[in-house]
């Protein structure tokens, strides 16, 4: 197994989100999309921790596992609330902090 | 190597036919039924990083918990089931050159790097207890503050979503 076919794996899944990032306009579609994005850098982590024969890579993975879970968390309360008083989740129409 | 190698190529191309069917789709509920093709493509290929432990974490938390969370997330928000126009957004064509960019830079600079370069081939399986050596030794402060952020998380994410 080479090295570069796990990293363009990554390389891939994390343009794929950056896009999905950019074209999505619903806020949970755009949270899916962050998700992919760090996966793709858990498997780049992981990559290198085989690669250097080190148990780094792994630790960092669970670390971002879990930052990831608490992201998922605030970031879905925030939505519910958003939808709650404006009745949508479309990132457009939320324009209150547009100077 | 080569059945490594096979498993690597089935799983990496569910996983981007998956990953494109997740932003790309008008549904949002299949959005999220890809999205855990995607995680546990990913799962997969932790298996194959000799990473197990990795890989059960992310079969349970994220195909467990995080996925349940965004079909409640998607239930809540939204009165009705089904394929829907006005997912994206109107400069959506943007993303494609913006991915593309960011691709090409990022292989180039791949190939420029690593080349060839092969993973060790007789990789040992990273045990648990290897994994938890490293997170209550040298890692264990990060891991407290880490315990902090997810209480702060879901305090915080209570008090958002409940109704006053």
């Amino acid at each position: 197994m080479f090295v570069n076919q796990f990293l363009f794996l990554g390389a891939i899944l994390f343009c794929i989100g950056v896009y999905g990032v950019v074209a999505r306009k619903n806020a949970v579609l755009m949270l899916m999309s962050i998700e992919i994005i760090l996966n793709s850098v858990n498997i780049n982590l992981l990559t290198f921790a085989l690669r250097n024969g080190s148990t780094d890579g792994h630790v960092f993975a669970l670390y971002i596992i879990a930052v990831a879970a608490a992201e998922v968390g605030v970031g879905l309360g925030l939505v519910l609330l958003v939808y709650r008083n404006k009745k949508t989740i479309s990132i457009d129409d939320l324009s209150e902090m547009r100077g | 190597m080569i059945a490594q190698n096979i498993g690597f190529l089935i799983i990496a191309i569910v996983m981007i036919v998956a990953a494109l069917r997740v932003v790309t789709t008008n549904n949002v509920v299949h959005a999220a039924l890809w999205l855990v093709v995607v995680l546990a493509g990913a799962a997969a290929q932790y298996i194959l990083l000799a990473a197990e432990f990795v890989a059960v974490t992310q079969v349970l938390v994220y195909i467990g918990a995080v996925m349940v969370l965004f079909l409640f997330g998607t239930m809540l928000t939204r009165a009705r089931i089904g394929a829907e126009s006005d997912l994206n957004n109107s400069y959506k064509k943007l993303g494609i050159p913006v991915g593309l960019v960011m691709l090409v830079a990022m292989g180039l600079a791949l190939t420029d790097s690593f080349g060839d370069e092969k993973l060790p081939e007789s990789a040992k399986v990273v045990s648990t207890q290897e994994v938890s050596d490293q997170i209550f030794g040298p890692y264990l402060l990060p891991f407290w503050a880490l315990s902090f952020v997810l209480l702060a998380a879901v305090v915080g994410a209570i008090v958002l979503a409940r109704k006053d």
